[in-house]
């Protein structure tokens, strides 16, 4: 099926064969060499250093609350002990209600971001109607299990995925590991290298059906927890003006909230944190 | 075969085949607006759509046989996709997907037996109305770029000549819907233009009945957004949008003339059932060796 994107009806036969409205199953059956697992079994032994080298990215959390779900992100990538973005993207819009971020080698994330954003769109567009929340998880599952031969070659890369399900109009979420998923998250969920620190301050700060604009609170409060105990999360760097990416998905759709209100939210942890370090206190003994 | 039939009378039999055929279907307009492009389409059905989204900026509207066009669309989708997934979005273009349509329609028209029986719109908007583009595909690969507006599918030359007369730049939304409506129920043209074939009635009779929201597709592309820019207009948006364009054309109808050919109705009704008796081509795109463009 070589030179199907060069014009001639050989090109027109691979567009119109009818098939299952999937774009990476398209790519897989016709060109497989777009698609970002096709580094399987190309990668020379021996690159280990070379792999622990490139870009990282870390810590990435998510919390439902009122109509909705939150996804946010720190914005540093590390290479070893060097730290080699300060202000790098990890939480990217899938669709109008979901969205998805990324831990891991942060080039193949960026990749698998694109791809599965024109996935969802590529079926919606075929089928005139979008995929079912769940549906929209199980793909993202297929996608990252594609991906297995190179994560064991050091190339991992994880999502969390959050969506807002049309259907019951809550906010939902799912994680993943390397050899795919879904495992769908109750109330809120955490990974990437900073994420013991993250859901164990989430896991203080969470209440059920929060307010949106708590959770994102909470989402910034667990970041900056993240960040004052692992060296590869990034704190608010208030000097250069970067502040976490911070999304909300709820019956709306998706937002991403401006930098401006960002730094309302990460100022108002900065500003609290110089009266108490360590954060918000909770109760040590529950009430009634 | 068991005769010789000379390549030219092929051909001639094809186009003639395909043209009939499209010319028993409804016209469907496209036309830009201040907003970004209008498109409008006499359908009754809200599942199974003649116009559809193909990526950001760009719309495509078709006319003619559904499952045709309908694969015809969903390889426009994916080599959209594919295009902007292995470049970017941007690289994403009208001119280059009504290309691609213009080659695979020419090439089934030339080696299948039966060609596809099909005209397509693919409509971009721009930032600016000057980088608006619409493009009219037919069904043996003829591409033709048409500015400001474009009627196609059935009795595209009576409804390009009525929409012709009501098109001016920069027209707001409701007008150019009101002009669209009044273009798609235009009266055929009796006795006038290029021949007069038994399709001609049933085709353009039947849209002569009024158009109501429950029986037309509406989907703009609108210059404001960002992303995607394809839009359906239905429920209550329509009808609203519908009312105020009626009003504004029966305030301009009050100092001329009102035309509604009801009469026609009945009997457009019974001529749709039956397809064109003689094998003669009806009045639709004048010709498969033109560029076909309907000269209004």
């Amino acid at each position: 099926m070589s030179g199907h994107f060069d014009g001639g009806l050989g090109q027109a036969g691979a567009f119109m064969t009818a098939r299952i409205p999937s774009f990476t199953h398209f790519l897989a059956t016709h060109a497989p060499d777009l698609l970002p697992a096709s580094l399987a079994g190309q990668l020379p032994a021996g690159g280990g250093d070379l792999i622990k080298d490139l870009p990282h990215a870390t810590t990435i959390v998510a919390a439902a609350c009122e109509r909705g779900v939150v996804l946010a992100g720190d914005r540093r990538a590390t290479a070893g002990n060097v730290i080699s973005k300060r202000d790098v993207e990890k939480v990217f819009r899938s669709d109008e209600f979901s969205a998805m971020a990324i831990a891991g080698v942060a080039s193949i994330g960026l990749e698998f971001a694109r791809l599965f954003q024109v996935e969802l769109e590529h079926y919606e567009k075929m089928e005139g109607r979008s995929l079912s929340l769940e549906g929209k998880a199980n793909r993202l599952a297929k996608m990252v299990r594609d991906n297995l031969a190179p994560a064991m070659q050091g190339l991992a890369v994880i999502p969390l995925f959050a969506g807002y399900d049309e259907e019951t109009g809550v906010g939902r979420i799912f994680s993943y590991d390397v050899a795919g998923g879904p495992w769908e998250e109750h109330r809120f969920h955490s990974i990437g290298s900073g994420s013991v620190f993250a859901k164990s301050s989430l896991k203080k700060l969470y209440s059920d059906d929060m307010p949106m604009t708590d959770a994102v609170l909470a989402c910034v409060q667990a970041l900056y927890d993240a960040a004052d105990d692992d060296s590869a999360t990034g704190g608010p760097d208030l000097p250069r003006k970067i502040f976490p990416v911070v999304t909300t998905i709820t019956d709306d759709g998706y937002r991403r909230l401006p930098d401006p209100e960002s730094e309302e939210y990460s100022d108002q942890v900065v500003q609290s944190r110089m009266r108490s370090p360590d954060g918000p206190r909770a109760p040590l003994r529950t009430g009634s | 075969m068991p005769f010789y039939v000379s390549p030219e009378q092929i051909m001639r039999d094809k186009a003639d085949y395909a043209r009939s055929r499209i010319a028993r279907g409804r016209s469907c307009v496209a036309l830009q607006y201040a907003g970004g492009i209008l498109m409008v389409a006499p359908n009754p059905s809200t599942a199974l759509h003649k116009i559809s989204e193909l990526y950001d900026r760009i719309a495509f509207a078709a006319g003619g046989r559904y499952n045709e066009y309908e694969a015809l669309r969903k390889a426009g989708v994916t080599y959209a996709d594919v295009t902007g997934y292995q470049f970017d979005r941007r690289d994403v273009t009208a001119r280059a997907l009504a290309n691609w349509y213009a080659q695979t329609l020419g090439g089934i028209f030339t080696d299948s037996t039966k060609p596809y029986e099909v005209e397509i719109v693919v409509a971009e908007v721009g930032v600016k109305p000057d980088d608006d583009q619409i493009y009219r595909i037919t069904f043996d690969g003829s591409v033709s770029d048409e500015p400001g507006f474009v009627a196609f599918g059935g009795q595209a030359d009576q409804v390009a000549a009525a929409l012709k007369e009501r098109f001016h730049d920069d027209m707001t939304l409701t007008e150019a819907l009101g002009a669209a409506l009044e273009a798609l129920a235009a009266p055929p043209a009796q006795g006038s233009g290029s021949g007069s074939g038994s399709g001609s009635a049933a085709g353009n009779g039947a849209q002569a009945t009024e158009l109501n929201a429950a029986h037309l597709e509406v989907a703009i592309l609108d210059r404001a957004r960002a992303h995607r820019t394809f839009r359906r207009l239905r429920g209550p948006r329509l009808e609203e949008l519908l009312a105020e364009s009626r009003a504004a054309s029966a305030a301009s109808a009050a100092s001329a003339e009102a035309p509604e050919p009801a009469s026609d109705a009945p009997a457009a009704q019974a001529a749709e059932a039956t397809p064109p008796a003689s094998d003669e081509p009806p009045t639709g795109p004048p010709s498969a060796s033109g560029d076909g463009i309907p000269k209004p």
